[in-house]
């Protein structure tokens, strides 16, 4: 199996009585909270520990999309993804991605996308989320009600964009273009891969299936809410006649490791607490924009069990923000290696997945627990993991980079710049 | 509500068909409903149907009709409503917008002049000044909007709410729609660049207000009136909240009457 290191590049200095004096972390965010020069520091490090991550050996690393966003500082993913193209070598680099409606046009994100597979020699996985309705209604203002419809039509767009091999025009609903060329184009052929992530929708789902892509499901609540929605994946997918090639799927997963389980527990009570208590301090006013979820959907979650238990709104309703019932509802796992590792198996056997994100930074995590973390995961857990599911099958949606003999090194960067 | 009912017939727009309401006889005048949209007869509209002949045509998405997902301009949306309208046996009647309702009848009488006769805004939507911005409808707590739109929270679910027997969940999927539909046509701001066309307007104008209207402050009565461009009253009706109709029918169906008497 694959196992991505992926990072939300949350915010970590929210005061500590957040959740009391604000009534969201997303949207309305109280932008006097806000300090750049510490946000220059954040930054830094989080980009030292996606750099770190991938020489730890993990598969790949992810950055994604938030706006307005205290526990999300990539407004813009691309450019932190192309100072690790740079920093990196064999590493796989998910963006998790951009939200295609709010491109005007969406071919800038072909052209984005095609830079970052350029610069990198191959190794992207482009992700193409709808976006949640906070980033892409409340904050960047997009109509609801035709957000899935330029979703789909971004899509179409950057496609075509990828793989004609001549300029052409676009005439769509929402977006014309007479001269569509984009200059560079991708290395891979005939494009990177495609990963979704997505909800519970069954829609998604059938999409996903009908383009061969990648159903990435990204929940902050762990392998045990999740299992509803992946099982409910691989029915479908049973449904439509497809394999149960566990890389049609990706799941994000909270982990926590220690020498022992109690230091474990010690160590990642706070920043467990802090994502939960005040990272996920959503303002329902911000979760329904109306139009956001299609009456097919809405129809489903009223009849089925399984899109209810999928529906993230009553996962947020519901959120336990103690670090004892976070554990015991499965939205982190923490324990020694061998205990997460025994874990980690048993929930990509169950629910199918080739694709682990994990989550080894969370909340206000410092840099030397983040890289502690990261270490021992590599060392001690990964080794008992990635055999996992190479003997059966076959993953068709991972990058296929340049061969690197023929790829570019990077000067390093000389001493007298830092002296 | 104890009273019978309309007689409901069914017109197409853009092919989708949109339910239209009538009764009474006289004069004819629309009515162009708010925010939720309308799944019951209203005693307003009862009570306005005494001497009129009263004719409730659905906007696309709302309650009793669909075709919203069509409309992707501003421009779309009014010929649908002046298709509606026509449709409906309305062109050259007196027609009252609420809300939602206000937006587009004061944009149909200003692009189509001789559509109306005389037009009532109660509440219109449609425009936004940074300065006093209207209530953000679109980002309430579950349950939170329809309480805002009435004096009495339960009033405006109700209205959306059809009487009798009713499939739960196609009441549910209906207002859900009808939402969209509102939030298809004024998301953001609920600015849809209506100041700029009021000019137009060349009728005459009553605004009815809600004295306790809670998503539109009482400056935008002072706002239409300032751009429209033909002769306006403005009236406030104490009690009642956005959706006046619903909340003081009686008081809003006298000044209605007057103005159009």
């Amino acid at each position: 199996m694959k196992l991505l290191w992926f990072h939300l590049m949350p915010y970590t200095e929210l005061p500590e009585d957040f959740r009391e004096k604000n009534p969201s972390v997303w949207v309305d965010i109280d932008s006097g909270l806000f300090d750049p020069p510490r946000a220059h520091l954040m930054y830094n490090d989080f980009m030292d520990e996606l750099e770190f991550a991938s020489q730890c050996g993990l598969d790949g690393i992810c950055v994604n999309e938030h706006h307005s966003n205290g526990y999300g500082l990539m407004p813009s993913p691309n450019l932190i993804a192309s100072t690790l193209a740079r920093r990196t070598a064999d590493t796989a680099l998910c963006v998790m991605g951009n939200s295609l409606a709010l491109y005007n046009p969406p071919t800038r994100v072909a052209e984005e996308f095609a830079m970052l597979d350029c610069i990198s020699g191959g190794r992207l996985i482009a992700g193409f989320p709808v976006g949640s309705p906070m980033d892409t209604c409340y904050a960047f203002g997009q109509n609801p009600s035709m957000l899935r419809p330029r979703y789909y039509e971004a899509h179409d767009l950057i496609l075509r964009a990828w793989t004609e091999g001549r300029p052409f025009s676009f005439n769509g609903r929402f977006n014309q273009q007479r001269y569509v060329n984009i200059w560079p184009r991708p290395i891979q052929t005939p494009h990177p891969p495609i990963w979704i992530p997505g909800g519970g929708s069954v829609e998604t789902w059938q999409w996903c299936a009908e383009r061969d892509y990648v159903y990435s499901y990204l929940s902050y609540f762990g392998y045990k809410s999740g299992r509803a929605t992946v099982h409910g994946f691989w029915n479908e997918m049973e449904k439509l006649g497809k394999d149960r090639n566990p890389y049609r799927a990706g799941f994000l997963q909270f982990v926590g490791v220690a020498e022992t389980r109690e230091q474990a527990l010690e160590l990642y009570r706070e920043p467990a607490e802090y994502f939960y208590g005040r990272c996920l301090h959503v303002d329902p006013r911000f979760a329904s924009p109306p139009g956001y979820t299609t009456e097919a959907t809405i129809r489903a979650r009223v009849e089925s069990q399984v899109a209810k238990a999928a529906d993230r709104t009553s996962a947020r309703a519901n959120l336990s923000i103690q670090f004892e019932e976070i554990l015991e509802k499965g939205y982190v796992i923490v324990g020694s290696p061998d205990e997460v590792a025994a874990r980690l198996r048993e929930v990509a056997i169950d629910l199918n997945i080739g694709h682990l994100m994990l989550l080894l930074q969370f909340g206000n995590m410092s840099k030397s627990l983040t890289m502690a973390n990261t270490k021992l995961f590599a060392e001690e857990v990964m080794p008992q993991l990635t055999d996992l599911f190479d003997d059966d099958w076959e993953d068709r949606w991972w990058p296929a980079p340049m061969p690197r003999q023929q790829r570019a090194v990077p000067n390093p960067v000389p001493e007298r710049v830092w002296a | 509500m104890g009273v019978k009912g309309p007689e409901a017939q069914t017109v197409a727009v853009n092919g989708a068909p949109c339910r239209v309401w009538k009764k009474g006889a006289g004069e004819p005048v629309g009515y162009l409903a708010g925010l939720g949209g309308l799944a019951r007869w209203t005693p307003f509209l009862e009570r306005l149907a005494r001497h009129r002949r009263v004719v409730v045509p659905s906007i696309p998405g709302f309650p009793g009709a669909s075709g919203h997902d069509q409309l992707d301009s501003q421009l779309d949306w009014v010929l649908a409503v002046h298709d509606l309208l026509h449709e409906s046996g309305l062109v050259g009647a007196s027609l009252i917008g609420a809300s939602v309702g206000g937006a587009l009848a004061a944009d149909a009488a200003a692009c189509f002049p001789g559509l109306c006769e005389r037009l009532v805004l109660i509440g219109p939507l449609g425009c936004f000044d940074e300065a006093d911005p209207v209530t953000d409808v679109f980002a309430q707590r579950p349950g939170a909007l329809s309480a805002l739109l009435t004096t009495d929270p339960e009033r405006a679910l109700e209205a959306t709410t059809p009487d009798g027997e009713h499939d739960p969940m196609e009441t549910r999927v209906q207002q859900a729609r009808a939402s969209e539909a509102a939030a298809r046509l004024l998301w953001p701001v609920l600015d849809t660049r209506l100041a700029k066309r009021l000019p137009r307007i060349q009728v005459p104008v009553q605004l009815i207000w809600g004295a306790e209207d809670r998503v539109l402050p009482f400056s935008y009565a002072r706002r239409f009136a300032d751009r429209i461009g033909g002769p306006s009253e403005t009236v406030r009706i104490d009690g009642a909240g956005h959706l006046a109709d619903l909340d003081a029918p009686e008081a809003v169906a006298a000044a209605v009457e007057r103005f159009l008497d």
